[in-house]
């Protein structure tokens, strides 16, 4: 029984992620249309909410092409590799008290790797691609994920010292009175910047930079391999909204209604926000990125966990 | 470091104020269904037309065709028993056309002019090839009144101005009468 509830439970999950993705190409493109005074994809089926289906057709109907020149089995293997990841991600997501796949004790560092193991899929598929527009994507999303996970991470150890657990659950069960977005405030800001980066989400999107580098590392890729990437950010961009929802946002909890509608909500007003920051904000240049990285966004993180740090030893000898 | 802030305050308030336009009215002209207002001088679809007594305008001058920087306009010149010079044929080739207008302004007689129509699909390139039998309107186009022949020319030998046959008399330009 155990057993059928799980498998129903993955079923679920990976329907729910894969069809939330697919969905959030169509949403996202309206919803940007709202902000621009335009109206966006309005014509396929009542709202337009066909179109993703209409996509989906178009993708799958492309000619699955492996350039001559490409590293074939790592051209191959690079789309598979974030769409794994990230939906490896998904299983310590805690959505409600008995609804997640697996509570580790070490979920949060779990979910931190699956996300680096993501930036081997843009990094190979720039490799692979033998092209010199995604190498460059490739190389500029090395550097820009390597430096950012530095203090993405830094940034969630004062939730983990204020929790003292790793476990998702302990740090949304932590957050009962007092959400971790009202004590840790520099921590959500720089995680919310460090998971734009992460996710290569439009601010940070230098790896693809349609402006210079036509489409970055997935230049060379077309059809299905092509809908793998896209799938793989959007995989992304849910998974740090439902991450942010479980570390700052009190996860599931809320009053009246049920944990299983509250997490949903939050984690829907976390992407109209990040897709917010795509319609408002430009893409800051090479170099700033890394020196916004480096100069301001580590010594914040730093700060903040010596704060955190201190209090918490504070708190812990008894405060006053 | 005042910069830093100074910048971030800056984009906060952009991020503000794009969250303003949620309330804004979107601009999309849903453009099948909704036409767009076209301006009178929109350069669309070129047409010939005809001077106010019914006769053809083009003199076949060629200017045009030599205006044209693609090359699209073909014509040949023929001539009416009366001595007038008329195009034979009048050929535009609207899949080549870039609808620039340099041949309605290197028009002497106001015969070729653009119009605000621009839809003009077709299923083959061939029937993009309008003759002058497509082109030729009935009426005078953007200008009403006005009909080469009859405006004053310039003085000859033997010939003062406005004296020659179907020639209007010069407007007098110190008469506030209309």
């Amino acid at each position: 029984m155990a057993e059928l509830k799980i498998i129903g439970l993955l079923l679920l999950l990976l329907g729910g992620a894969v069809g939330g993705a697919a969905v959030m190409t169509w949403f996202e493109r309206r919803v940007l249309g709202i902000w621009q005074d335009r109206l966006g994809p309005n014509r396929v089926g009542p709202f337009g909410i066909v179109l993703v289906a209409a996509d989906m057709l178009k993708l799958l109907g492309k000619h699955d092409w492996v350039p001559p020149f490409a590293d074939r089995p790592v051209f191959i293997f690079a789309p598979t590799a974030i769409v794994v990841a990230m939906l490896l991600g998904f299983a310590v997501v805690p959505y409600a008290p008995n609804v997640m796949v697996i509570d580790m004790n070490i979920g949060l560092l779990f979910f931190l790797g699956m996300t680096s193991i993501a930036v081997y899929s843009v990094l190979l598929g720039g490799l692979a691609s033998h092209n010199k527009y995604s190498l460059l994507g490739g190389l500029r999303s090395a550097a820009q994920m390597v430096s950012y996970e530095v203090f993405m991470g830094l940034s969630l150890m004062g939730v983990v010292m204020l929790t003292g657990s790793f476990s998702l659950i302990d740090i949304v069960l932590a957050q009962e009175d007092l959400w971790f977005a009202v004590t840790q405030p520099l921590g959500l800001f720089v995680f919310v910047i460090a998971g734009l980066a992460e996710s290569h989400r439009l601010p940070f999107d230098l790896p693809e930079a349609e402006h210079e580098l036509t489409a970055g590392f997935h230049t060379e890729y077309g059809g299905m391999k092509f809908a793998m990437f896209m799938l793989g950010e959007y995989l992304g961009l849910i998974l740090i909204s439902c991450m942010i929802t479980t570390l700052f946002l009190g996860g599931w909890q809320g009053p009246w209604l049920p944990p299983l509608v509250w997490f949903p909500i939050k984690t829907l007003a976390v992407i109209l926000f990040f897709i917010l920051l795509r319609a408002a904000i430009p893409r800051p240049r090479y170099d700033q990125l890394m020196s916004l990285g480096w100069k301001v966004m580590l010594p914040i993180t730093l700060i903040n966990l010596v704060v955190t740090g201190g209090v918490a030893l504070w708190l812990s000898e008894g405060g006053f | 470091m005042r910069d830093l802030f100074v910048s971030l305050w800056s984009q906060l308030e952009t991020i503000w104020r794009v969250l303003g336009h949620t309330f804004s009215k979107a601009e999309t002209i849903q453009y099948p269904e909704q036409k767009p207002y076209l301006a009178p001088r929109y350069r669309g679809r070129i047409v010939l037309t005809k001077d106010p007594d019914g006769e053809e305008r083009c003199v076949a001058c060629n200017l045009c065709a030599v205006a044209c920087p693609v090359g699209c306009i073909a014509l040949q010149q023929g001539v009416r028993e009366d001595g007038r010079w008329y195009p034979e044929f009048f050929r535009i080739n609207f899949s080549r056309c870039i609808l620039c207008g340099m041949c309605e302004e290197a028009c002497p007689t106001y015969a070729i002019q653009l119009t605000p129509d621009f839809e003009m699909c077709e299923y083959e390139r061939t029937s993009l090839v309008y003759e002058k039998e497509h082109l030729m309107i009935d009426g005078p186009g953007k200008y009403h009144d006005y009909n080469f022949y009859r405006v004053a020319g310039l003085e000859v030998a033997g010939k003062k101005k406005g004296e020659a046959e179907n020639e209007a008399a010069p407007v007098d330009v110190r008469s506030l009468m209309p």
